[in-house]
């Protein structure tokens, strides 16, 4: 028989039909939504007449649209509260599971389904949300589509797709101190570019990789799509299931053994053959942080930002419209740099192991005086964690206050906005323009590097505070 | 929804000669709040376009007078980052058919597609030759013609030929959507599921 990837033998067992010189038909096992990429879907069935078809497929949350304080009232924004109860309406229409505000399951999509096992080994996911990519951490395929790709999985539990190229990133070696996933993820953007994985689907494999904890593992298949691709998987190992066992919707008792049988096959064939190949040493990396407006603008966050004559010809136009919005010359350091606001949270850092690193730099410390801080839990769970653990009596005691879960300043749709002009170092995924509210400016780091920023107010190497 | 039949188009340009154009650019998430399709257009490259107060920023080529026209062309990497189908609407809502870029990002193009809005990609250099052309005579016209896959540059003929999947050429020629081919498709999709199953 072929050897196969692990991508190949996920999706060519839910491929229901295909069409000639066209997409294949993909079955999906599930579909998370949220408020903001769904009414239009719902909208559309509605004019066509047609059922959700599989509605127990489906999982639903709110959580891009919520504010992050005081979530026992009224959302204060019309439109958004409007957004939130068409979701809450729709759902109830159509007898779709609901984690609404303020249900102890509540939460980040991409943070949820894996902390309540909904997430698992082998399935397909989709979700109208790019960072969708999060859950291939379990050895699934994962990945965002639009809304009327969402109106689609609803009308049919398939979607129309044509199958990406294949592509593995290797990183061997063991990691340095004060260097997390994070930075790996950002190494590695930096080194392929915010377009280096268009048109794949990738496999994250390696010492480097597997040494990693499941939740920083989803920090890496997280930004996945911030080099292009449509989503990122990592092999299911002990790891994985380690961390399964006994989640809320995890496989129960009697068929754990039979689900075990079936993910410890899971595995690309040692001949597979992929279409492009990267290999990293993880020695390599340290502290990242990015400098300009796309997440391949990243560097070694004591390194110095490219000179304009080391870009080529075409793109220089583009490259000195990012520094001019971020306020920064080529060949200049970033470090030392003043800033303004520090974002704990998202998606790609707003889980409990992301708090820690956070709590555990700042423990003794102060926060800066002239630093906004937002530490913004990714669930209602990483919420009720971090409190049960302690975290966040260190946080108060350095000055800082946790916040209620959602998506916040990662992508600023509610009031979570970082100001014109001001410095934000962010441990979201996106530093585009006014991502983080108009005139923003966005440096992504690690929870690490975001603690030593906020203790210090500039842009500081965790490695010297620990 | 049935999608608006595409064929040929003729159209005067808009050059957005900018590199990684992403989805937050097309319409920022603040402007996501809406639970229709319509009216994104008014959003469209809102902080590029407009200032803090609402007033057209006039260095914007989309409030240049002398660029008008149903074709967006743009620099490489185009529609990156955030799944949001809304910045497919927002470029079709503001009365653009065709985008021409080198390079697109895959969940921007799957939407486009699937709103009726087409992205042509072309060689680096062909973009190239189009924003000189635009730069030295704004009202520089393309032709996109879908039938034969086919861009050319009327004012001296230059073509180039440009790929898209046969099927999604049909639906576009035809003005199908995907929704009426899955839900056709229920009963093997029924049968995937119970074998699935066993």
């Amino acid at each position: 028989m072929k050897a196969k990837t692990l991508f190949d033998k996920i999706w060519d067992s839910h491929v229901v039909s295909s069409i000639p010189d066209g997409p294949d038909v993909l079955y999906i096992d599930k579909h998370l939504i949220h408020e903001v990429t769904s009414p239009q879907a719902f909208a559309g069935l509605k004019q066509r007449n047609l059922p959700v078809f599989r509605p127990e497929k489906i999982v639903a949350t709110a959580d891009h649209n919520v504010p992050t304080e005081n979530q026992h009232l009224p959302i204060q924004d019309e439109l958004s509260r409007l957004q939130v109860q068409t979701l809450i309406d729709n759902c109830n229409i159509h007898n779709i599971e609901l984690y609404g505000l303020n249900h102890p399951y509540n939460g980040i999509v991409h943070v949820i389904g894996p902390e309540l096992g909904l997430t698992q080994p082998g399935m397909t996911i989709v979700c109208g949300d790019s960072h969708t990519s999060t859950h291939g951490a379990f050895g699934n395929i994962a990945f965002g589509i639009g809304t009327s790709e969402v109106e689609m999985v609803m009308a049919s539990e398939c979607v129309l797709q044509a199958k990406p190229n294949k592509m593995r990133i290797t990183i061997e070696g063991n990691l340095a101190k004060a260097v997390s996933s994070k930075d790996i993820i950002l190494y590695i953007i930096s080194k392929i570019s915010a377009s280096g994985g268009t048109g794949y689907f990738i496999e994250f494999a390696g010492s480097a990789i597997t040494n990693l904890s499941m939740e920083s593992r989803m920090t890496v298949c997280n930004m996945s799509i911030e080099m292009g691709a449509r989503g990122g998987l990592i092999a299911p190992d002990e790891t994985t299931f380690e961390y399964l066992k006994g989640k809320e919707f995890s496989p129960d008792n009697k068929s754990w053994n039979l689900s075990l049988v079936k993910w410890k096959q899971l595995q690309t064939d040692k001949n597979a053959l992929f279409d492009k190949e990267w290999i990293f040493n993880a020695e390599d990396i340290g502290p990242m942080i990015t400098y300009g407006t796309n997440p391949g603008m990243g560097m070694s966050i004591v390194g110095n930002i490219p000179q304009l004559n080391s870009i080529p010809k075409e793109s220089r136009d583009s490259f000195q419209k990012s520094l001019d919005y971020m306020g920064f010359e080529p060949g200049s350091k970033v470090i030392g740099k003043k800033v303004d606001y520090v974002f704990v949270g998202s998606c790609t850092n707003g889980r409990i192991e992301d708090l820690r690193a956070f709590s555990k730099l700042v423990k003794g410390r102060k926060k800066a005086d002239w630093i906004t801080a937002w530490i913004v839990p990714g669930s209602k769970k990483v919420e009720e964690q971090a409190k049960k653990e302690g975290l966040e009596s260190i946080l108060n005691a350095a000055g800082f206050e946790l916040r209620q879960p959602g998506c916040s300043a990662c992508l600023a749709m509610n009031d979570d906005k970082i100001p014109e002009g001001k410095y934000s170092v962010s441990t979201s995924n996106r530093n585009f323009e006014g991502r983080q509210g108009p005139g923003a400016r966005t440096l992504l780091v690690s929870p690490l590097t975001a603690a030593a920023a906020a203790v210090t107010g500039r842009i500081t190497n965790p490695g010297d505070l620990i | 929804m049935p999608i608006e039949k595409f064929k040929i188009l003729e159209s005067n340009c808009v050059p957005l000669q900018v590199e990684n154009v992403d989805t937050d650019q097309i319409i920022p998430a603040r402007f996501l709040k809406a639970t229709t399709r319509e009216g994104f257009g008014d959003n469209l490259f809102r902080d590029w376009s407009f200032d803090e107060n609402g007033n057209r920023k006039e260095d914007f080529v989309l409030n240049n007078p002398k660029f008008s026209g149903k074709i967006l062309v743009a620099g490489r990497n185009f529609g990156s980052g955030s799944s949001r189908e809304h910045a497919a609407w927002a470029i079709y809502d503001y009365g653009f058919r065709v985008v021409v870029s080198s390079f697109f990002a895959d969940i921007f193009k799957n939407n486009a597609l699937n709103n009726g809005l087409l992205p042509v990609q072309v060689s680096k250099e062909f973009l190239t030759t189009i924003f000189l052309q635009l730069n030295e005579n704004p009202k520089t016209r393309l032709k996109v013609d879908l039938q034969s896959q086919e861009i050319s540059l009327l004012s001296n003929g230059q073509k180039e030929k440009f790929q898209i999947s046969h099927y999604k050429k049909e639906c576009l020629l035809n003005g199908y959507d995907d929704i009426d081919f899955l839900v056709n498709l229920k009963d093997e999709i029924t049968e995937f599921e119970n074998k699935d199953s066993k």
